[in-house]
């Protein structure tokens, strides 16, 4: 029973905007349905366009669905949720605070202490392997570090779950492989629930327990892909593996990606 | 006149560290290792040539005027400057009028400057009352703000109040537009993410708009120190009996060329201190951006 307890579940979600004329609402998401469980690491891959982004918005309470019902851990989501944490494409580090200090920014909403805020943000940043840099400004880091110090801050507000969105795909290749398979590592030994929206399909499959596969907008969750790989923790083991290749084809095919480029 | 001819000249200075702090664009040039002739000197060389230039500068005005048959009286020698400095200093009580100008050109940077971020942050705050005033901020951004300062005298008399008033208001507007346009250019990103963290609107503002406004409110007060000594000047010139600003008029009342130079001279220096001041503070307060981004 506790195996299988959800940690996010989403039923029946669709989101509207109104469109810029006023008249023809947008429909970005259609009857999205998912759970994410305990520890689990889901991967969301989709088309650009296809709302990847706005089933984050709304998990992270920041936008409410026009129908449908979102849960995190039972409780329905009804604003910004101090159990979530999100990270972007952007480091969102700001550049006049010390890591450290960035680290802690998330808890400052918090009534926890001075000293016990910069006790929590240490810890996350050796978790992270960044305590050398504890009083570095980002601008003295690399890319891949500022997304680590990132990392930190998200997840020294111990959330329920994070919410990864394209964290990877502003870096170089090398960089980006690295610094998966570091992600990797602190999320599976600290039993991580993680949702990664990504357009970088074997980054899905190297990364993740699941795949959920998106259409076109409006967004629907078109097939779910349990992927069987071991290795979780460690996606350059993953990368070379040959079955990977075969759940790429398999995500290349079901998005219809060799149709569109004919 | 002079007023117009600084501002556009002053004008450069609100882009260039905006662009290097405010958005993450460096300034690399797209071909570093051309650029022959410059690229080869050194710093000292290059301070040598500035050195050397400004004492050629001096010894042409020196040796030049009268060597061309110029009167004193039209263009004064570097040494009848020095000379008739010491007479200002002796006889016209000029450390009094310096430092009237000083303290009036500082009191309406401060105030001008503390009233324009405050403004601007109350406007970024609120949409509504932006757009309402903005054609109104617009249209006294552009109104020559030193033309206000024989109206001041009116209302207030040949006293320092005038002059105080026109700095105060020759300032505020840059860091007002300043502030302002950082204000409504945050990353949203960076807004949510604080949302998401169930952070108060008030500790958004002080948390994230104040520190990213940082850069443009420091170009903003750039501008304001150099406005600063403008505003007061033309306070000066136009009514009152102290300030340099009253000693250029005074000096062309008595057709003494030389002092409306010094004054002149002075003037700039102040501007020069201030100006110095502000990039000291900006230094500080922006130490997080890498120089060459700067």
């Amino acid at each position: 029973m506790l195996t299988t307890a959800s940690v996010l579940d989403l039923s029946g979600v669709t989101k509207r905007f109104t469109a810029p004329d006023g008249v023809s609402p947008l429909t970005a998401i259609e009857r999205v349905s998912l759970n994410v469980h305990a520890g689990e690491f889901v991967a969301v891959v989709g088309p650009s366009g296809c709302g990847k982004s706005t089933i984050l918005n709304l998990v992270a309470g920041l936008d409410r669905p026009s129908e449908g019902r979102i849960m995190l851990n039972g409780i329905p989501v009804e604003g910004p949720n101090p159990t979530v944490g999100f990270m972007l494409q952007k480091d969102l580090l700001l550049p006049w605070r010390t890591i450290v200090h960035n680290v802690e920014f998330g808890l400052e909403a918090r009534a926890i202490s001075r000293a016990e805020r910069r006790e929590r943000a240490l810890r996350e940043l050796q978790r992270c392997r960044l305590q050398d840099f504890a009083q570095s400004y980002p601008y003295q880091l690399s890319g891949g570090m500022r997304q680590r110090a990132a990392l930190a801050r998200t997840l020294a507000i111990e959330p329920a779950i994070v919410l990864l969105d394209e964290p990877f795909s502003a870096l170089d290749a090398q960089t980006k492989l690295i610094l998966q398979k570091s992600f990797a590592q602190t999320i599976a030994s600290s039993a991580i629930t993680t949702l990664l929206i990504t357009h970088d399909l074997m980054e899905a499959v190297i990364m993740s327990d699941r795949i959920l596969v998106m259409s076109e907008r409006p967004g629907r969750i078109v097939e779910e892909i349990p992927v069987n790989l071991p290795d979780r923790d460690n996606p350059m083991a993953r990368i070379s593996a040959p079955r990977a290749r075969e759940y790429v084809d398999h995500l290349l095919a079901s998005l219809h990606l060799q149709e569109k480029a004919a | 006149m002079s007023a117009s001819d600084l501002s556009t000249a002053v004008r450069p200075l609100a882009t260039s560290p905006q662009a290097g702090g405010g958005t993450k664009e460096t300034v690399v040039p797209e071909h570093p290792v051309p650029a022959p002739r410059t690229g080869l000197a050194s710093p000292a060389a290059i301070m040598l040539g500035s050195i050397g230039f400004g004492l050629l500068f001096l010894l042409a005005w020196q040796f030049l005027p009268p060597a061309l048959g110029v009167p004193s009286y039209i263009i004064p020698t570097v040494t009848d400057l020095a000379r008739d400095f010491v007479r200002m200093a002796q006889r016209e009580n000029l450390m009094v009028h310096v430092l009237s100008t000083v303290t009036i050109a500082t009191t309406g940077f401060v105030i001008g400057s503390f009233l324009g971020a405050a403004m601007g942050y109350i406007l970024g705050m609120s949409v509504f009352i932006e757009k309402v005033l903005s054609p109104y901020i617009l249209g006294l951004q552009i109104a020559p703000k030193v033309a206000f300062a024989p109206l001041f005298i009116m209302w207030l008399g040949y006293n320092a109040w005038p002059k105080l008033l026109v700095t105060i208001l020759v300032v505020f507007f840059p860091i007002l537009v300043n502030v302002l346009q950082s204000m409504k250019t945050v990353d949203r990103d960076l807004i949510n993410l604080a949302r998401a963290y169930s952070m108060s609107r008030m500790q958004i503002f002080w948390k994230i708009e104040v520190p990213t406004s940082m850069p443009a409110l420091m170009a903003g007060l750039r501008i304001g120190a150099t406005l600063a000594v403008i505003g007061v000047t033309v306070g000066e010139l136009v009514g009152g009996n102290t300030g340099l600003g009253y000693l250029i008029t005074f000096g062309e009342g008595q057709a003494n060329t030389a002092m409306v130079f010094n004054a002149i001279v002075l003037l700039t220096l102040i501007g020069i201190v201030l100006y110095g001041a502000v990039a000291m503070i900006e230094a500080r307060v922006l130490h997080y951006i890498p120089r060459a981004m700067r």
